[in-house]
């Protein structure tokens, strides 16, 4: 009998090992799997704005007076922009189990602008510019204990401005349905020294201390962009082809987010944000008229510290109707304080249809830099015409429509679309009109 | 500056963990819906783009804080 039990143990611990060993191996067999295209997301907007501020005319109409005309240069802020963008989303499973999932994304983007072609006061600059910026995100997640770490980069090249950045971020899962994610990014731009081509902007005109070696010469990009490059004109001497010369403009930023669960049907989010910025922080085809006639350009200070708080609130108050909710307090040492309130209310038509109304308002104080059109003393340090800069207030609101029936539109990949449009108005007679288009494959 | 950004965060919390109630899995089926989401979406991106260019202030909602384009 004592045989017998023990044969019977001894099988038992036998298959249970068996089965263990079975069981680990299908587990891993289970778990770790190459990465897959699991998403693909396209967005396309169009976007058209007009107003009569525009800072490379000095914030508004403006007569330039040179040594053989007078040019009149109106201060249109008329543009339209095309934007596009695709992302690729890839999702995998590691040995140990751990979710990896890479984000690629490509965007780019054409804008047609009435201000830029008068860079040059002939108006011979081109009015057109193409951005293209690719990003790469790798994420790895540990399911189980709810941590996740990822990285990320991303590059943008337009005529005069370049980036590149790279950003490393946490995040923890609580039980309780807290979320707490830690983001850091930095940012290395370099803004290329185009600047305004006037005769009396070149004759009044020096240089920052900063752009050294071009101190006392001033530089002329060739409006047909055709070499990419520019020429420069020394005081008293004839001209050389160079590459227009280029500033830094670096920003950092560290963001704290805190999600959390209120109930079934709430959940609110805490967004902090504290950005630093150094270098080149000015664009140097914003010109300045002052109070005596004279043109600068837009110069600020080189350093520029940014704290925005968001809040957001979204609750599910009936069957039909979600409330989506968003306020943002924002600060800066340049003197600027802004608050903004949003609400959007997607109304489900059928559970996979919904229409969303919208609402956003915007208010900002001025920088201590700002001034309209010729009213800066020339005995300032910096100056700036930029109404992005001055007190006023917007209101935006619009419709968005979304669709994403269980078995994809029409029984094929695509599994969701939206469509939105939005109407803005500034209180500094800016008015632009988006319209936005977001198809997801599956 | 600081006092009233740390007292809008710490209202934001208290509010926040005051009134939680522990949500099970299979209770989530409403927080998981799209528009649900605590982020902006991406059919928002380029309005966001066109807000950090014509608006001085930008951050705290995901998207840019300044750097990348010649915006504020």
């Amino acid at each position: 009998m004592k045989k017998l039990s023990l044969t019977l143990i001894g099988l038992y611990l036998l298959f249970l090992h068996g089965f263990s060993q079975t069981a680990k191996q299908y587990e891993n067999i289970f778990l770790s799997k190459p990465l897959k295209l699991e998403e693909v997301n396209l967005v396309s907007s169009y976007y058209s704005q007009n107003g009569s501020h525009s800072a490379v005319t000095g914030g508004g109409t403006s007569i330039l007076h040179s040594s053989t005309k007078n040019d009149t240069l109106n201060g249109s802020e008329r543009l339209t922009d095309i934007a596009n963008m695709i992302e690729l989303k890839l999702v995998g499973y590691g040995e140990t189990g751990n979710k990896h999932t890479i984000l690629a994304g490509l965007g780019i983007d054409h804008h047609t602008a009435a201000s830029q072609k008068y860079i040059s006061s002939s108006g011979a600059s081109s009015p057109n510019g193409t951005r293209v910026y690719p990003s790469l995100n790798w994420t790895v997640e540990n399911t189980d204990n709810g941590t996740e770490f990822g990285l990320g980069t991303y590059y943008s090249h337009e005529y005069n401005y370049n980036s590149f950045a790279l950003d490393a971020h946490v995040g923890y899962k609580n039980k309780t349905g807290g979320e707490l994610g830690f983001k850091v990014s930095a940012y290395f731009d370099k803004v290329k020294l185009i600047y305004p081509t006037d005769d009396t902007l070149t004759a009044h005109f020096v240089l920052p201390n900063t752009i050294t070696p071009y101190d006392d010469i001033v530089i002329k990009t060739n409006a047909s962009r055709s070499s990419g490059g520019g020429y420069v004109y020394s005081g008293g001497g004839g001209s050389e082809s160079v590459e227009v010369p280029s500033l830094p403009r670096n920003t950092y930023t560290a963001s704290l987010t805190y999600s959390q669960v209120i109930n079934k049907l709430v959940q609110a989010a805490l967004l902090l944000d504290l950005v630093k910025q150094d270098g080149y922080l000015s664009l140097p085809f914003h010109r300045v008229i002052m109070n005596n006639g004279t043109e600068k350009i837009e110069t600020l200070p080189s350093s520029r510290t940014k704290i925005p708080i968001g809040f957001r609130l979204n609750y599910f108050a009936s069957d039909d109707l979600i409330v989506r909710s968003y306020y943002r307090y924002y600060t800066d040492d340049w003197g600027l304080t802004a608050h903004t309130a949003s609400i959007e209310l997607p109304y489900k038509i059928t559970p996979f249809m919904s229409i969303s109304p919208f609402y956003r308002y915007y208010t900002q104080s001025a920088t201590k830099y700002f001034a309209p059109i010729g009213v800066h003393a020339a005995t300032e340090q910096y100056f700036t015409s930029n109404y992005a800069s001055s007190a006023f207030n917007s209101h935006f609101f619009g419709l968005g429509f979304r669709t994403a029936p269980p078995d994809g539109i029409a029984n094929t990949h695509l599994s969701a679309m939206e469509i939105r449009y939005g109407h803005y108005s500034q209180s500094t007679d800016l008015n632009s009109n988006v319209i936005s288009l977001h198809f997801t494959l599956k | 500056m600081f006092k009233k950004q740390t007292a809008i965060l710490m209202l934001s919390l208290v509010l926040m963990s005051s009134a939680c109630v522990t949500v099970k899995e299979y209770q989530k089926n409403k927080l998981n819906d799209a528009e649900m989401a605590l982020s902006s979406r991406r059919v928002e991106k380029n309005e966001m783009n066109f807000q950090s260019y014509k608006e001085g202030a930008a951050g705290a909602n995901g998207g840019k804080t300044g750097g990348g384009c010649g915006c504020n």
